[in-house]
């Protein structure tokens, strides 16, 4: 009876095999994986998240936060490589936001859809006009 | 000799011109490779991910998060991921293209648009045709990092959330292969997810629900924001992947076709020198003739 871990974070798969048992930091406090678990959906703490595989060894796994996923025979890691705090994200929205301001400052707020279309056509033009000499060549 | 020396300047400068694209070229190869990397990288998770989203459409859960529910459209969102150099061929262009041509089917129903937008070519051409822009990440450098994203993807999300916009379509390039990078418009808010099989398999097609620890609304929250940050990230490294081989592709155009200007301008240029080596003899013998 084995279990079948995925742990993957956004940069990168970092393990896939089978298991006997897993366990992870969950934010409600550590749970333990056996085959056959109910369905459960949790997000993790930052800690390890161990493997035990079927030869009996064990392997260690940091996490900095992310998702916890239970199917009966399947555990999803999703991990976190961002650091991720309320505040934080509040932050860099605001930044988004004023890099915006800053770069649209004297821009009219309504698209001059003309304009775009114009220029655009232009540019498609000019691509045609080199792809053409360039075959003649 | 006049002309033959002009054409012996302007054969130095193409030269050069034709070094510079080849090392262009030769670092977009090499930087397209490693960008081909992450974008394979990024893969898994996004993949995992949709299957947990999948599953969870097979759930039960007692309550619907807003970013599963079609409203009525009256404003749409539009995140667009550009480039931040140029010299990489029509990718841009095609995109603001694929772009401006969506913006307008929607005002033609009377549904404004506002925009996030990733990228110097994005931020530049919105800036320079108008539109109303709310979020930008630019300089996201050759390693996009999730973290850069994050504010931007934020500001749209909120957006949403709050009812400003009912609609977020991802507007970027899609790496076919070297060759080909194509433009897509992909609808990100509402998430249309379909249920995955496996979910009914390990159900055996009875109604569950997951053990949420500790909250069901926090978690599908938290579950379906770190999809749709995925989908945006995907977009990026795919994008940042497309950019380096379109930049290859026309790098190495141009190198080819600066080859071909030379061996013209080295032609007309034999030619001149030619003409005046005659001329020189015909000089000469006209001078001895007349001795």
């Amino acid at each position: 009876m084995s279990i079948h871990v995925d742990i993957v974070s956004a940069e990168g798969q970092i393990h896939a095999g089978e298991a006997k048992m897993v366990f992870a930091p969950a934010e409600m406090g550590e749970v333990g994986i056996s085959p056959r678990h109910a369905p459960l959906l949790t997000r993790l703490k930052p800690g390890a998240v161990r493997v035990q595989t079927e030869s009996g060894e064990e392997l260690a796994f940091f996490v900095g936060g992310g998702i916890l996923e239970v199917q009966p025979h399947l555990v999803t890691v999703l991990a976190d490589t961002a650091l991720r705090a309320k505040d934080v994200d509040e932050a860099a929205a605001v930044q988004a936001k004023q890099r915006a301001e800053e770069a649209m400052s004297n821009a009219k707020s309504d698209i001059d859809l003309a304009r775009a279309q114009a220029e655009l056509v232009q540019a498609a033009a000019l691509m045609q006009f080199l792809d053409k000499i360039k075959k003649r060549h | 000799m006049a002309g033959a020396k002009e054409i012996r300047t302007k054969i130095k400068s193409v030269k050069n011109t034709q070094k510079i694209t080849r090392a262009m070229e030769k670092v977009a190869m090499s930087k397209m490779r490693k960008a081909q990397e992450r974008m394979i990288n990024a893969r898994p998770y996004a993949e995992k991910i949709l299957r947990t989203v999948g599953h969870l459409a097979q759930a039960n859960p007692e309550y619907k998060h807003p970013f599963l529910v079609d409203r009525a459209v009256r404003r749409v969102a539009f995140i667009v991921v550009s480039s931040d150099r140029g010299l990489c061929g029509g990718l841009n262009t095609n995109l603001f293209r694929a772009a401006v041509r969506s913006i307008r089917e929607w005002k033609e129903k009377g549904v404004e648009a506002e925009y996030a937008v990733f990228g110097n070519k994005a931020v530049a051409f919105f800036k320079r045709v108008g539109g109303k822009v709310v979020a930008q990440t630019s300089h996201m450098g050759d390693k996009p990092h999730l973290e850069q994203l994050l504010g931007t993807i934020k500001v749209v999300t909120d957006a949403y959330r709050s009812g400003e916009v009912d609609r977020v379509f991802l507007v970027s390039n899609q790496f076919v292969n070297t060759m080909t990078q194509k433009p897509t418009i992909r609808q990100l808010l509402p998430l249309a997810v379909t249920a995955g099989e496996e979910g009914e398999r390990s159900s055996g097609g009875f109604p569950w629900d997951y053990i949420y620890e500790p909250d069901a609304r926090e978690l599908l929250d938290t579950v379906l924001s770190r999809y749709l940050e995925s989908q945006v990230y995907q977009a990026v490294v795919e994008n940042s992947a497309s950019e380096q081989s379109a930049r290859m592709v026309a790098m190495k155009a141009a190198t080819e076709n600066a080859g071909k200007i030379i061996n013209s301008l080295q032609l007309a240029y034999n030619k001149a020198r030619q003409a005046s080596i005659t001329k020189e003899l015909a000089e000469i013998v006209g001078g001895a003739a007349a001795v």
